[in-house]
Order: C-alpha cells, then sequence, then structure tokens
C-alpha cells in the first residue's frame, strides 16, 4: 500500500516539529526516515500511525492508497507499530501478545481459537520463536522481545509496517544481525515499511529508500547510494559518515582554501571530503597541489586503515586506505606529508559550488 | 560485610521488644480482656442488638466506600499518570488533601456543608433528607477520609508503567475499553487490589470524621468504634473489649490478605 503525506506540520507549543513534510511512500518498499534526535522524524512515524495528530489545516492530508486517513484514530487505520522499548503486554505470555490483535476483533469478524492458535504459531516460527511462546517478556533478551514485537504487529496483517528505531536499544552485535533478518523478512512479506533511525549505517544498510530529516524538514530523500554519493546538501553530506570539512573563502571566481581563511566568513566556502576521498602523498613526489599535513595516528586494527593527521591549521584529517594501498606507501607518526583530495564537495555558504577551487 | 553477629542480636532484640510492646502487647491485652469472663460473656456482649447494628453499619460503610473509592481512584490514577493537562497538579494536591487534614476537620466539612444550620441545610430540610446524623454523612465522611488510598497506591505504579503498552493495544485494533480491561487493568490489579485493601481497613476503623457526623444514636448511627468508645465511657468494659476484639479482628484478617497480595503480586 502507498502512502501519502501532504503538508504535514506539527507544532508543541512554540516548537515546530515539523514543517511543510510532503512524501510518497511507494508500496511495498521499505524506507528508513534518518536523522538526528529532535529532526522531527519519530513524530512523523506517529503521525502516519494516528498516535499523534498533525497540525489542523485544509491542505494537510495523509493517504493510504489514495485514500485519506486524516480523521481515523489509530486503532482504524490498520498499521502495525513496533516500538523502541517493545511496548510488549507483560502481564501476557509471548503467545498471548501476539494473539492480542486477533482477540480484540469484533465477533463478527474474529477468527476462531483455533485458527487463531494456527497463525500465531506460524508467526512464531516466522520470527524463528517457536520455542518461547509460553514465556514472559521479562524472561526473554532484548533482540527476542523486538522479534515477538514484530510479530504481534504482523498478526493483524498490516497494510503497513512502522518501526519507532527498532533496534535502538539493543547491543551492537545484536542489532547488524537483526538488522540483515528485519531486510530479510521484508523480502519476503513485501509490506510497505518505513523505519526511523539515526544511525546511517542501519538506513543504508537496510532501506530501499532513505529520507534524510533535520530540524523538521526534509533534506534529501533518495537511494542509499543516492545520498551517500550524491548528497543533497551539507549536512546529508556531514550526517551521513566522517567528513573531512576545510574552510576557505570565494576570491575572483574560485574557491580557495590555500591559507587560513580570512577575517570575513560572509562568503566563506567549505570543501567536504569523505576519509576514504583523501589520498596521502609524500612531498617530494606530489603533485604540487595538496594539503600539507603531519601524520599524528596510524591506525591499522579494522577493516581499513585509519591515518589521522594534523594540518597547518590545527586541525584533526582523517584518511582511511585499504590495507593494500596503505602497504604500498606506509607513512609514520610525525612524517611531513601532502594530503590529496579525489572527489571534494564543495559548498559556498549552504549552495554548492560547481565552480573551480583552489588548494 | 556483615556485621557482627552481636550487632545483629542486639539490633533485632530492640525492634523485637519494640514490636512486643507496642504492637504485640496491647493486641493481646484487647484479647485477655475481652475474654475475661468468659466466652459467654463476650458472646452476650458481641450479639446484643446495638453491637449487632454497629457491626452491620461498619461492614456496610465499607462496602460502600470500598468500591466507590475503587472508581475514583483508578478515574484519578488514570488521569493523573497517563495524560499531561492543565490542573494535573492541583489535582494530585486535592487528591492528598484527606491526608493533610485532621479526620475531625473532615467531619465538620460536612456539617458545614448539610447540617441544619449549614450551607445546604435549609434545602435538605425542606426535601426531609437527612444527612448528618444519619448513615448517609457517615458513608460521606468515610469516603472522603478513605479516598486518597487507591489513587496513591496506583498513580506511582501507573506513571512508572507509561503509556506505550497502551498505544500498542490501540494500534493492534482494541477500543478504549479493551485497551483498558485487557492491557490497563491486568497491570494494575496487584497494586489496585491492595490500595482498595488499605482503603477497606481505614473505613473499618475511622473514629474521628465518623464521630463527628454520626450523632451517636445507638442502634442507628453508631459505627463499631463509636460503639466501643460509648461502651468504654459508661465503664461497661467487658462489652468495650469484646468490641474492640472484634474490630482487632478485622484488622488481623486485613493484614493476612494484605500479605497474601503482596506474595502473590511478587510473584507474578
Amino acid at each position: 500500500m502507498s502512502i501519502i503525506l501532504k503538508n504535514i506540520n506539527k507544532s508543541f507549543g512554540p516548537f515546530k516539529a515539523l514543517s511543510n513534510i510532503n512524501l510518497e511512500f511507494p508500496s511495498g518498499e521499505l524506507t528508513a526516515l534518518l536523522g538526528p534526535s529532535g529532526s522531527g522524524k519519530t513524530t512523523l512515524l506517529r503521525i502516519v500511525a494516528g498516535l499523534e495528530e498533525a497540525d489542523r489545516n485544509d491542505t494537510a492530508d495523509i493517504l493510504f492508497d489514495q485514500e485519506s486517513v486524516a480523521g481515523s484514530p489509530v486503532h482504524r487505520r490498520h498499521v502495525g507499530f513496533v516500538f523502541q522499548h517493545y511496548a510488549l503486554f507483560r502481564h501476557m505470555t509471548v503467545f498471548e501478545n501476539i494473539a492480542f490483535g486477533l482477540r480484540v476483533k469484533p465477533r463478527a469478524v474474529r477468527l476462531d481459537n483455533r485458527t487463531i492458535t494456527e497463525k500465531v504459531n506460524r508467526l512464531l516460527s516466522l520470527v524463528q520463536m517457536e520455542s518461547l511462546a509460553h514465556r514472559y517478556p521479562s524472561q526473554l533478551s532484548g533482540g527476542q522481545r523486538q522479534r515477538i514485537a514484530l510479530a504481534r504487529a504482523l498478526a493483524i496483517e498490516p497494510k503497513v509496517l512502522l518501526l519507532d528505531e527498532p533496534f535502538g536499544a539493543l547491543d551492537a552485535q545484536v542489532r547488524s544481525e537483526l538488522r540483515r533478518w528485519l531486510r530479510q523478512l521484508h523480502d519476503t512479506i513485501h509490506v510497505t515499511s518505513i523505519f526511523v533511525t539515526h544511525d546511517q549505517e542501519e538506513a543504508l544498510e537496510v532501506a530501499d529508500r532513505i529520507v534524510v530529516m533535520n530540524r523538521g524538514v526534509i533534506e534529501q530523500v533518495g537511494t542509499p547510494d543516492d545520498v551517500f554519493h550524491r548528497p543533497a546538501s551539507k549536512f546529508v553530506m556531514e550526517f551521513l559518515g566522517d567528513v573531512n570539512v576545510f574552510h576557505g573563502r570565494i576570491e575572483g571566481g574560485h574557491a580557495v582554501f590555500k591559507e587560513a581563511p580570512g577575517e570575513s566568513t560572509e562568503a566563506g566556502a567549505r570543501m567536504l571530503i569523505r576519509p576514504h576521498d583523501l589520498l596521502i602523498r609524500r612531498p617530494p613526489d606530489g603533485t604540487g597541489s595538496g594539503i600539507p599535513a603531519r601524520v599524528y595516528r596510524v591506525l591499522t586494527a579494522g577493516s581499513v586503515v585509519k591515518v589521522e593527521l594534523i594540518d597547518h591549521q590545527n586541525r584533526l584529517l582523517q584518511v582511511h586506505l585499504s590495507h593494500e594501498r596503505y602497504r604500498e606507501n606506509p607513512v609514520t607518526p610525525h612524517e611531513e606529508v601532502v594530503v590529496v583530495p579525489h572527489q571534494p564537495r564543495v559548498y559556498a555558504g549552504e549552495d554548492k559550488w560547481d565552480g573551480n577551487y583552489v588548494i | 560485610m556483615d556485621p557482627p553477629v552481636w550487632v545483629n542480636a542486639v539490633i533485632s532484640a530492640v525492634a523485637l521488644a519494640f514490636l512486643g510492646l507496642f504492637i504485640v502487647a496491647p493486641l493481646g491485652i484487647i484479647m485477655m480482656e475481652a475474654f475475661r469472663a468468659g466466652v459467654g460473656v463476650w458472646w452476650a456482649s458481641v450479639s446484643e442488638p446495638d453491637a449487632l447494628s454497629a457491626i452491620r453499619l461498619t461492614l456496610l460503610v465499607a462496602a460502600i466506600t470500598g468500591p466507590l473509592n475503587m472508581v475514583f481512584g483508578v478515574a484519578a490514577a488514570w488521569a493523573i499518570a497517563k495524560f499531561r493537562f492543565r490542573g494535573r497538579t492541583f489535582l494530585l494536591t486535592l487528591i492528598d488533601l484527606p491526608f493533610a487534614v485532621s479526620p475531625v476537620i473532615s467531619g465538620l466539612i460536612f456539617v458545614l456543608l448539610f447540617g441544619l444550620n449549614g450551607w445546604l441545610g435549609p434545602w435538605l430540610a425542606d426535601h426531609n433528607l437527612q444527612i448528618i446524623f444519619a448513615v448517609p454523612g457517615i458513608v460521606l465522611s468515610t469516603l472522603f477520609v478513605t479516598f486518597p488510598f487507591v489513587a496513591r497506591e496506583l498513580i506511582p505504579l501507573m506513571t512508572e508503567q507509561g503509556t506505550e503498552e497502551e498505544q500498542a493495544a490501540l494500534s493492534l485494533g482494541a477500543n478504549g475499553w479493551q485497551v483498558f480491561r485487557r492491557v490497563t487493568l491486568p497491570n494494575i490489579k496487584w497494586g489496585l487490589l491492595y490500595g482498595v485493601i488499605l482503603c477497606n481497613a481505614r473505613a473499618m476503623g475511622e473514629f474521628g470524621a465518623v464521630s463527628v457526623v454520626s450523632g451517636h444514636i445507638r442502634g442507628e448511627t453508631n459505627t463499631l468504634p463509636l460503639h466501643i468508645e460509648v461502651l468504654y465511657n459508661e465503664y461497661n468494659f467487658a462489652a468495650a473489649f469484646a468490641g474492640a476484639s472484634l474490630l482487632a479482628a478485622l484488622a488481623l484478617v486485613t493484614l493476612a490478605v494484605k500479605t497474601l497480595v503482596e506474595w502473590r503480586s511478587g510473584q507474578a
């Protein structure tokens, strides 16, 4: 089922949590709402679910499959909602938790007990938890609880699955395991899903599409590849992964990063480069243009070699190299080198700068 | 690190001595005095018409205030714990009011409101309704005094539990009543029972507020505590202690039920 949001605004007192959100979630896709805390992503998800109401105005609307649901309360929207802290019913067994949505249906459409049992058992095997049916939530680990919460949401065969920071309360290992599992699950059941996260890695790994949010507005909508390699704004670039920032100025049609920036930062220019888009050269065979810097630390434990350098303006630079590349040209701390950008992104103020630049 | 054995022994001895002196001994004396003249006298004292009427009235008051306070308490706790609204703190203070004022004042409030010279007195007299010096006044003042017990017990519990389970139930298609019946109520049932037990104990034992509004009419508006006081003032010690033994027995039963509830809720 497709979801369309039109002109959604939300204020909490004087605080504007969302301003003019227009979004479309295509049917069957897994979309991530990505942003820092306070960016409005959870509020937006709760508005889609009906747990929160958008500010009233004539143009605001929420459409599920072209049909407006803005006026219907949460229990009529038929959405599956998974909470960050699971919100399992503590006094019910795992089995009863999953069966809840089936048992509260009006008598006329309620399934009989045998069918409910069969269905719950099917869901238990879908989330690989058959053996724990008679446990209580307090007897389960965090990862198990989140699986049950998911099965419970799926039991009502929702048209949309909404997940609020589903892995936020779990430790790193369980997180990455569940992440992969959620992706596989989505590939089997294909229900339109939206999940909220502040973890860019999670969004990049799991989602079909990413909506990057900041301070109640949408910064960019795109595939993981789009938002990572073609960020629409400085914010997106900085939020999605480590980035080196160089300050400079606009001078005679060029963005100049050669010396320390002048006093006036009005026409300030910034160059943003990902750590893996920087190369390290030694001065003699350097190409001439580059940023002189001194090696500070070399971290070789990990999938890439991380080199930290200090440039002449006393700023920390990060360079990530593959182990092969590093071995061709190893450096040692305190060594003077030149850092050469490859694929820099230059911004004049907040806008992208497509002109020339001088390093 | 555990303290030395003798320290443990001293602390335990002090605690036991205190308990014995101020709780076990008085209880024992009540029972002893009640049965001093024999079981026959005790039985005669508790089965005479005035005593029976006092027992009936006490049980009636408890039977009315218990369920009413259960409903009020759950409603107030639900509103305060699960919603944020203007006047929430004020409501919280209001609930504590009966704890803060002396029971005698609580009784006087009702006399001032409903008494013959009170605000509503003339109107009530015109319509031939009697509240003060009658059973409705006793019920009202007991209700007032016992109001905070259930709400006070539930508010911290419900605040701690938050609203996420209710939201989850709503998202699964449950309506308001189903959410309350299937999610909220089971989560608070032990706390609720505990509050009702405390409320009940207080309702049966309440003296001050009831004393002001009852009028001490024998066989009509005397509750068990008032009945005991009247007997005691008449130097009828055997009958007074017999009544006291009944009240003490009710307290012991309440304690036993409370312990059972605590034990069960600890298990759940």
